[in-house]
């Protein structure tokens, strides 16, 4: 099966927010109270009612500043940390690419949220126990992918600065592009290798620090903490218990040994009993 | 005795009274939580998803209930009979902390009433997993550890006896669930390689965090014993608690040398020499909290005396903290736009509630249930 994938060109990019909007639609999301960023951006970030936001950024110019976007949603990873991180399974990567969630057997404890090194996985706090509150992010509309559609946000992208395809196929056009066009873009498509890889794809005009990109190795971001799960704890738990077993009964030899040598002898077990 | 306890009335004294409030503080604040979520009582939000609840009363928590196994196991694995006073009174801490991370929990999920999820939906890469799992079984285990008390005090001579004979294998599990819950709280935050400051993140932290709890169960017991030595107006077992604390300074050595050796080995002391909060932190917890305590525990005079031991004790207990509140929310980075967090004076109001519910249950043992039956034992026969 083909891996899906979107790639975001932040070049062609003209920072309309119809994706917000057309995410916003689809999924049925209310609007939300927000504060002033002091840009057009707004809300300041992704929320369980804001799947996707574009972030409005201000970039050195020479002369000046200008605008840089930047997308800010689930990215969709190849080995997504969140995945590894839910310890009921309630997140879950499909052969297709895109990362999803079972509203139904989320315990909330809100460890995807820690994991994610894009900081994606949001949380509904103002649900009680009555509403049952849900981890919310974006969904690559897998709802509109089963139906042949493309993702809302890709649809709905007037100067087609998102693309909807196949990963390997994006990842060429995004390097043609810019070999073709090295004085628009950083020399770099974010998200072929970081982390593992992403099913987002970005390619920039700016550098991808200054336009907010965390800087992460090629490594998958839970490596360490598979290690840990599939190697290290399970060693240590027969270590513990074999070698605890066995000191107590070295221990216990001992003791007895010394007592028949000593010949004073323990004074028999004290354990309390009134 | 004993009998002479529970018939004596309960006075209502004013710390009953205070104690009371803030449980029914924490209870009403625990229910509006329920009805209008985490939102309405708490600053929680997307960028902290994890606040005071799982820094304080989780990861401290834990830490400080390492009396349990620690004292555990050196009275029936290594062999300190002599320890066997000290016990009763660790394993009830331990049990007691044990539910009230429960508790913590039960407020801080999302979704509490699906906590038992965790036993049927797995998925054995999440350290969340593994975490899950020591809680449960840990808890059942200092249950059974604690059992007895209730057994002796109603003369339930054959459920006693069980868990007599048993006593040994549970000790067994009860060290290497611990080891295996410490530091898996420790693992929770090696997935963070980008966000935590590189000073404090690493993939030993579950070594760190074992060895400060490791380091923090004798303190706790001196914290424990020498509190209730007062309230309960019993003499102090400074003898048994300065024996104890003989094993605190290799076990801080040992911590300090992870934690040097970690950094030399990635490359990152330079780092310490750069000056930030995340250095300084550093630096307080070693110099203050580790450094200090190690030398004075290792002072014969020290050890010797009651104020001696409850300081330095003081001092790791503050050390472990400070160390818990670095890793799991002061040296995080955060994203541009990111909400800031302070937590909200009733996210305190919740955690002071389980604390003072923790106080009144070792008090209502204390009182009704042979908690310090050897020290009386030994103490008669002197």
């Amino acid at each position: 099966m083909a891996k899906v994938a979107i790639l975001f060109d932040a070049f062609r990019c003209t920072g309309c927010r119809g994706c917000q909007v057309a995410c916003k639609q689809w999924n049925d999301l209310p609007g939300e109270a927000t504060r002033n960023t002091g840009s057009y951006q707004n809300p300041p970030r992704v929320s369980a009612d804001t799947w996707l936001l574009m972030e409005f950024r201000e970039v050195e110019n020479g002369d000046g500043l200008k605008w840089a976007f930047r997308r800010q949603a689930c990215m969709h990873c190849v080995h997504p940390a969140c995945v590894s991180a839910c310890p009921v399974g309630a997140l879950y990567k499909i052969d297709e690419g895109p990362v999803l969630y079972h509203g139904d057997r989320c315990i909330g404890c809100r460890y995807c949220m820690l994991a994610c090194p894009f900081e994606i996985p949001t949380f509904q706090w103002d649900q009680g126990l009555f509403e049952g509150p849900e981890i919310k992010k974006c969904t690559f509309c897998i709802d509109r992918l089963s139906a042949g559609m493309e993702p809302a946000c890709v649809h709905t992208c007037p100067s087609r600065a998102l693309m909807y395809g196949d990963r390997d196929e994006l990842i060429a056009v995004a390097e043609a592009r810019i070999r073709e066009h090295p004085e628009r873009y950083a020399d770099r498509v974010y998200g072929k290798d970081e982390a593992g890889g992403t099913s987002l794809l970005y390619i920039s005009p700016v550098s991808f620090e200054e336009l907010g990109m965390p800087q992460l190795g090629s490594a998958p971001i839970q490596e360490d903490t598979e290690d840990i799960m599939t190697k290290a704890t399970p060693a240590v738990l027969v270590g513990m218990l074999v070698g605890l077993g066995g000191l107590y009964w070295v221990v216990k030899r001992r003791q007895e040994m010394m007592g028949k040598n000593g010949g004073s002898g323990r004074s028999g077990d004290r354990e309390a009993s009134s | 005795m004993i009998g002479g306890n529970a018939l004596r009335r309960p006075p209502i004294s004013p710390a009953v009274v205070v104690l009371g409030g803030l449980i029914v503080l924490g209870v009403v604040v625990a229910m509006i939580r329920y009805v209008s979520g985490l939102g309405a009582i708490s600053n929680l939000n997307d960028n902290y998803g994890w606040g005071l609840w799982i820094t304080f009363d989780l990861l401290c928590g834990v830490a400080l209930a390492a009396g349990a196994f620690v004292t555990a196991s050196m009275v029936y694995l290594f062999g300190g009979e002599r320890y066997r006073p000290l016990l009763r009174p660790a394993i009830l801490t331990g049990f007691l902390g044990y539910l009230l991370v429960i508790l913590a929990l039960l407020v801080d999920l999302g979704r509490p009433e699906r906590i038992w999820y965790l036993i049927i939906f797995w998925n054995h890469h999440s350290v969340m997993f593994e975490v899950g799992w020591c809680v449960m079984l840990y808890t059942a285990v200092l249950a059974l550890e604690f059992s007895p008390m209730v057994f002796e005090r109603f003369g339930m001579e054959a459920p006693r006896r069980l868990i007599h004979a048993l006593i040994i294998p549970l000790a067994i599990a009860g060290a290497t669930l611990s080891t295996l819950h410490q530091s898996s709280l420790g693992s929770l935050y090696v997935i963070l390689p980008d966000q935590l400051d590189k000073i404090w993140h690493t993939p030993l932290l579950p070594l760190m965090f074992w060895l400060t709890a490791v380091a923090v169960g004798p303190a706790m017991v001196i914290l424990e014993s020498t509190i209730s030595s007062r309230v309960f107006r019993r003499g102090l077992e400074l003898d048994l608690l300065g024996g104890l604390a003989k094993v605190i300074p290799f076990v801080l050595a040992a911590y300090i040398a992870v934690k040097i050796g970690d950094l030399a080995g990635s490359g990152e002391l330079s780092l310490l020499t750069e000056w930030n909060l995340e250095s300084g932190l550093w630096w307080l917890e070693i110099m203050g909290f580790v450094l200090l305590p190690m030398v004075l525990f290792s002072l014969p005079a020290v050890r010797q005396s009651s104020v001696g031991l409850l300081f330095s004790a003081l001092l790791v207990i503050s050390g472990v903290i400070l160390s818990r509140f670095a890793v799991s929310l002061i040296a995080i980075g955060r994203p541009e736009f990111a909400a800031s967090y302070v937590p909200h004076p009733l996210e305190f109001a919740v955690t002071i509630g389980m604390i003072a519910a923790g106080v009144a249950a070792f008090g209502l043992v204390a009182r009704y249930l042979p908690l310090f039956t050897e020290q009386v034992a030994g103490s008669a026969a002197e």
